[in-house]
C-alpha cells in the first residue's frame, strides 16, 4: 500500500506548480486554469485523508468543492468574456481601472 | 506502490505543462490530462464515485466551457515572458514547498496508515447517504449557488443593457 505521506507531498508539489502559474503566467484564461489545479490538489488531500481515516465526510466535501469550482469557472470565464469586450485584452495587467 | 509513481510523475509532469506552456490551448489540454490523472489516483484511493464525478465535471463540463472561451476570445498571440518575473514565481514556489512538505510528511506519520476499507467505501450508496443525512444543508446552499452562478453567468456575458 501507498503511505499517505506521499499523496498528502503530492497534492503539496500540484499546488505549488498552480501558484507559481497564478504567480509567472499573464493570460488570465492560464490563472484560473491554474486555480483549478490547487482546488484538485487540495481535492487530493481531502480523498487521500478520507481514505486513511476510513470516513465518507472527505469524499463530501470533495463533492462540495467540485460545485464551487465549477460556479467559479462560470462566473469567472463570464467577467473575462464581458472585461475582453470592452478592453480587448487578457493580460491582467491591462485591467487597471479600479487601481488608483 | 508502481501505478501510484506512474501517476504521480505524470501528473506533475502535465501540471507543469499547464504553467509553462505558452500556448493556451496547449495549457488547456495538459490539464485535461492532470485532471485524468487525479481522477484515476481517486480511483486508487478507493473514491469511485468522486473519480467518475471528477472526470465528468472537470474533465467534462469545465474543460469544455475553458476551451469555448479560448476559441471564442482567440488570443491569437503568445504571451512574452520576463525572466526575472519567472524565476521570482518558481522561487515562491519552491519556498512553498519547503514550508508545506516537511510539515506534510510528519503530520500523515501521526495517523494509522491506511485503514482497511468496507466493502462499499466510497460506492454512490454511501456519499449518498452521507450528503443526504449530515450534509443536507449545504448541499440545499450548494444549488442556490449553482443557480446565482447561472444569473450572474447569463447578466454578465449579455450584451450592455
Amino acid at each position: 500500500m501507498v503511505p499517505l505521506n506521499y499523496y498528502l507531498v503530492l497534492s503539496a508539489i500540484i499546488f505549488a506548480i498552480g501558484v507559481t502559474g497564478v504567480i509567472i503566467r499573464r493570460n488570465i484564461i492560464v490563472i484560473l486554469m491554474s486555480i483549478e489545479l490547487m482546488l484538485n490538489a487540495v481535492n487530493l488531500t481531502f480523498i487521500a485523508f478520507s481514505r486513511s481515516l476510513g470516513s465518507m465526510d472527505g469524499q463530501v466535501i470533495v463533492f462540495f468543492v467540485m460545485t464551487v469550482a465549477a460556479a467559479e469557472a462560470v462566473v469567472g470565464l463570464a467577467i473575462i468574456i464581458s472585461v475582453f469586450r470592452h478592453r480587448q485584452t487578457l493580460d491582467p495587467r491591462e485591467m487597471q481601472l479600479l487601481k488608483w | 506502490m508502481i501505478l501510484f509513481l506512474i501517476l504521480a510523475g505524470l501528473s506533475i509532469v502535465f501540471s507543469l505543462l499547464v504553467v509553462f506552456q505558452r500556448n493556451v490551448i496547449y495549457s488547456a489540454m495538459a490539464l485535461v490530462a492532470t485532471l485524468f490523472l487525479i481522477a484515476v489516483l481517486f480511483l486508487t484511493l478507493e473514491a469511485a464515485m468522486v473519480g467518475i464525478l471528477q472526470i465528468l465535471v472537470y474533465a467534462g463540463a469545465i474543460m469544455v466551457l475553458f476551451l469555448f472561451v479560448i476559441m471564442l476570445l482567440n488570443p491569437g498571440l503568445l504571451e512574452g515572458r520576463s525572466i526575472a518575473w519567472w524565476i521570482f514565481g518558481s522561487l515562491a514556489a519552491v519556498l512553498l514547498l519547503f514550508v508545506l512538505v516537511p510539515f506534510l510528511s510528519d503530520s500523515g506519520r501521526l495517523l494509522p496508515g491506511q485503514a482497511p476499507a468496507g466493502g462499499s467505501f466510497g460506492s454512490p450508496e454511501s456519499l449518498a447517504q452521507s450528503l443526504f443525512t449530515d450534509f443536507v444543508l449545504p448541499f440545499e446552499i450548494a444549488s442556490v449557488l449553482l443557480l446565482v452562478a447561472i444569473i450572474g453567468a447569463v447578466v454578465l456575458a449579455k450584451r450592455e443593457v
